[in-house]
């Protein structure tokens, strides 16, 4: 099968109408103008720029202490920029309190009032901007039901569970109508099962409401499923903003590669470029590797790193036909069976050890591939990304 | 194994009992033979009341007991006014405690928390110094040639003594100074204990940091403001050093009314019933915070 064009091609399955992004005459709701922010001696965040746009779901993604629980705080106003600025609908945040700005935040232990009923917790809010109580009562009735919580209004933060806690921080952040709803980590206490149901949920939830969501997570899963777009953060800067298909698939470093997914990386140096496909001689394979990245701009002898996800190899016992372009030699160093997936750990001559992961789509397999059999790992042009080194 | 358990029994049976056997013993008891004086009738003799307690005559000593000492103090209003007195000046004592000791122990609960235990430790410094010497020590900053109004006078604030000493205004200052640390102490460790991002999250839903401190830290420091509260009211309503020694002889407290029933009347039934209005007096706020700590244990589960 030939690679499908590149300018039908779209990175990753998933096709979105929403793309504010990608138009030039967009305005954005946030802007991060070179933002610096250093506490003493260290830098939390590091000349940043980032535009964001209203109604999108955001995900800022990063190890720990990448900076971007600190580039949210200052969103909320909890921590002032040492350089730069800060506009949120083109008004500048400089000095503006956080108990004066249009920007609600979920906050990661929930901070519920521990002295207060659900009710008044989620009414706090309103009460500060001196709604009449007719109107509090109603807008709070209004939030319970979103959240499902109708029946525990009179309950106390310590007589609910961890999700319906979850759900009680949502609903008091969402009751002022925010111009834009921060999360920190919101998902981080809920358990596996719950934490996958409350990522549709929060997704719905946006939709509904048409806001702005800003997420902070370290967790790429939940980064992936939720965000709109994900910007992968190290070391108080941005690496790469962009969709979750192209955070996957056309990951900018090699940080970004490692850092969201499994991925196998194999060295080597730039050979030189044939009707578009780059030709890369690695020590881990024989015959040079042909990778279909005509993006990237390299030129001869260049070292580069080619990135492969575990799912885009295949793997097989038999030796493919000399037309085959990137095959790998190895053997079976051991095998994890997952129920859907089976991973496979396969050592090659030069001591790397891949990982290769098949869907199993059957429920019987003939003479499945064993541990220590000589086996042939390939990939197509396709499946790789060149990453400059 | 058999054994094992029988002094495990033992001991978890033991273990409760022990602040009940130092209640029994030093206060029950002698609770009960104040009370007992309290219903005796004085008299010249060793010990100087009657009657005295004996196995073998036990209808006679009970029918011997009388309420004549309690009739008194209803009948002279120098106690009625003595009690309330004290209650008054034990209650403004505690609000000026609770406005000085708050700013205190809100100052220490955000320190670095490596500066925390010396602050702690300098709270409780003055203990090392007899409660007496200090009190002392204020006679000779607050009388009228003293360092206070020597320091006051230096800066030109007045041009005249103050007069302090001898005053209610010097049992308010010796009180607050003395008690300040049964004030500190228990605010201090609710303070401390209270989650930061509660109040990020009052301030991030637009409630301003005034509005938050009384939303927020009050209602949650309410444990430490009751318990250092008790703490102080408690002992300042039956306080008899520092009125006596800083408030001259115009201020009037049921704690030195008490001293003067016992040394200088010799009247021990009196000085005891005096003594037993007085716990009287100091249960009633013991029970009702009690009961409005259970109610809101029922309330938090």
């Amino acid at each position: 099968m030939p690679p499908p064009s590149r300018q039908s091609a779209s990175v990753g399955a998933v096709r979105r109408a929403f793309a504010p992004w990608a138009d030039p005459d967009a305005k954005p709701l946030i802007r991060f103008e070179n933002v610096t922010k250093r506490f003493g001696e260290a830098v939390a965040v590091d000349h940043l720029t980032l535009d964001i746009f209203e109604g999108e779901f955001f995900c800022l993604l990063g190890p720990s202490g990448c900076g971007k629980t600190t580039l949210m705080r200052m969103l909320a106003g909890f921590e002032f920029p040492t350089e730069g600025m800060i506009t949120l609908a083109g008004q500048s945040l400089e000095g503006v309190p956080p108990y004066r700005r249009p920007v609600n935040m979920m906050f990661q232990s929930y901070a519920l009032f521990p002295h207060m009923s659900v009710e008044k917790n989620i009414a706090f809010g309103l009460r500060q901007d001196g709604l009449p109580k007719s109107e509090i009562s109603d807008r709070v009735g209004e939030m319970l039901r979103l959240v499902q919580l109708e029946k525990l209004a009179k309950r106390y933060p310590s007589q609910l569970s961890g999700g319906q806690r979850q759900r009680v921080a949502l609903a008091r952040a969402l009751a002022k109508r925010p111009k834009v709803l921060l999360l920190d980590e919101p998902l981080g206490a809920l358990d596996k099962k719950l934490r996958e149901e409350t990522q549709f949920e929060l997704m719905d939830i946006q939709h509904e409401l048409g806001m702005t969501f800003v997420v902070v997570t370290h967790d790429q899963e939940e980064a992936m499923t939720m965000a709109d777009r994900i910007a992968v953060m190290d070391h108080g800067r941005i690496v790469q903003v962009a969709t979750p298909g192209e955070i996957y698939e056309q990951p900018k470093t090699r940080f970004i590669a490692e850092f969201v997914g499994d991925v196998n990386i194999l060295e080597g140096h730039v050979q030189g470029q044939e009707s578009g496909l780059w030709h890369v001689k690695s020590p881990s394979a024989e015959m040079p590797l042909t990778i279909d990245d005509p993006d990237e701009v390299l030129h001869s002898g260049q070292a580069v790193a080619i990135a492969v996800r575990p799912e885009k190899m295949v793997v097989q016992r038999e030796k493919p036909g000399p037309e085959a372009v990137n095959v790998l030699t190895g053997e079976v160093w051991d095998i994890g069976y997952l129920g859907d997936w089976t991973v496979y750990r396969i050592r090659l001559a030069t001591g790397e050890i891949l990982r290769v992961s098949c869907a199993n789509i059957s429920r019987f397999v003939e003479s499945p591939i064993d541990w220590d059999e000589q086996v042939y790992v390939t990939f197509a042009p396709g499946a790789a990304v060149i990453l400059a080194e | 194994m058999i054994e094992r358990s029988f002094t495990k029994r033992l001991t978890s049976g033991l273990v409760p009992a022990v602040p009940y056997l130092w209640l029994g013993l030093f206060f029950l008891v002698p609770f009960l033979i104040v009370l007992k004086i309290s219903l005796s009738d004085p008299a010249i003799a060793q010990p100087p009341y009657k009657p005295v307690f004996a196995w073998s005559d036990i209808t006679g000593f009970l029918s011997a007991l009388d309420l004549e000492n309690f009739e008194l103090l209803t009948q002279d209003d120098l106690y009625f006014r003595a009690t309330l007195s004290s209650v008054r000046i034990a209650a403004i004592s505690t609000i000026l405690l609770l406005f000085v000791g708050f700013p205190i122990a809100y100052g220490m609960a955000r320190a670095p928390e490596r500066h925390r235990s010396l602050l702690v430790a300098l709270v409780i410094l003055p203990f090392w110094t007899s409660f007496l010497i200090r009190i002392y020590a204020w006679i000779a900053i607050l009388k009228p040639e003293g360092l206070l109004t020597q320091a006051l006078m230096g800066i030109g604030l007045i041009s005249d003594p103050i007069e302090i000493l001898n005053t209610e205004w010097a049992v308010y200052i010796g009180i607050v100074y003395a008690y300040l640390p049964f004030m500190v102490l228990p605010l201090y460790a609710t303070l401390e204990k209270m989650d930061d991002t509660l109040l990020e999250a009052a301030l991030d839903l637009g409630s301003t940091p005034w509005r938050s401190f009384w939303t927020i830290t009050v209602p949650l420091a309410m444990p430490g403001i009751i318990a250092g509260s008790l703490l102080c009211f408690i002992p300042a309503v039956g306080e008899f050093v520092i009125p006596d020694l800083l408030g001259g002889s115009e201020t009037l407290m049921i704690g030195r009314q008490l001293w003067s029933e016992f040394f200088s009347n010799r009247d021990w039934p009196l000085a005891s019933a005096v003594a037993i209005l007085l716990l009287i007096i100091l249960v009633v706020p013991i029970v009702i915070y009690r009961d409005v700590e259970a109610r809101r244990m029922e309330m938090r589960p």
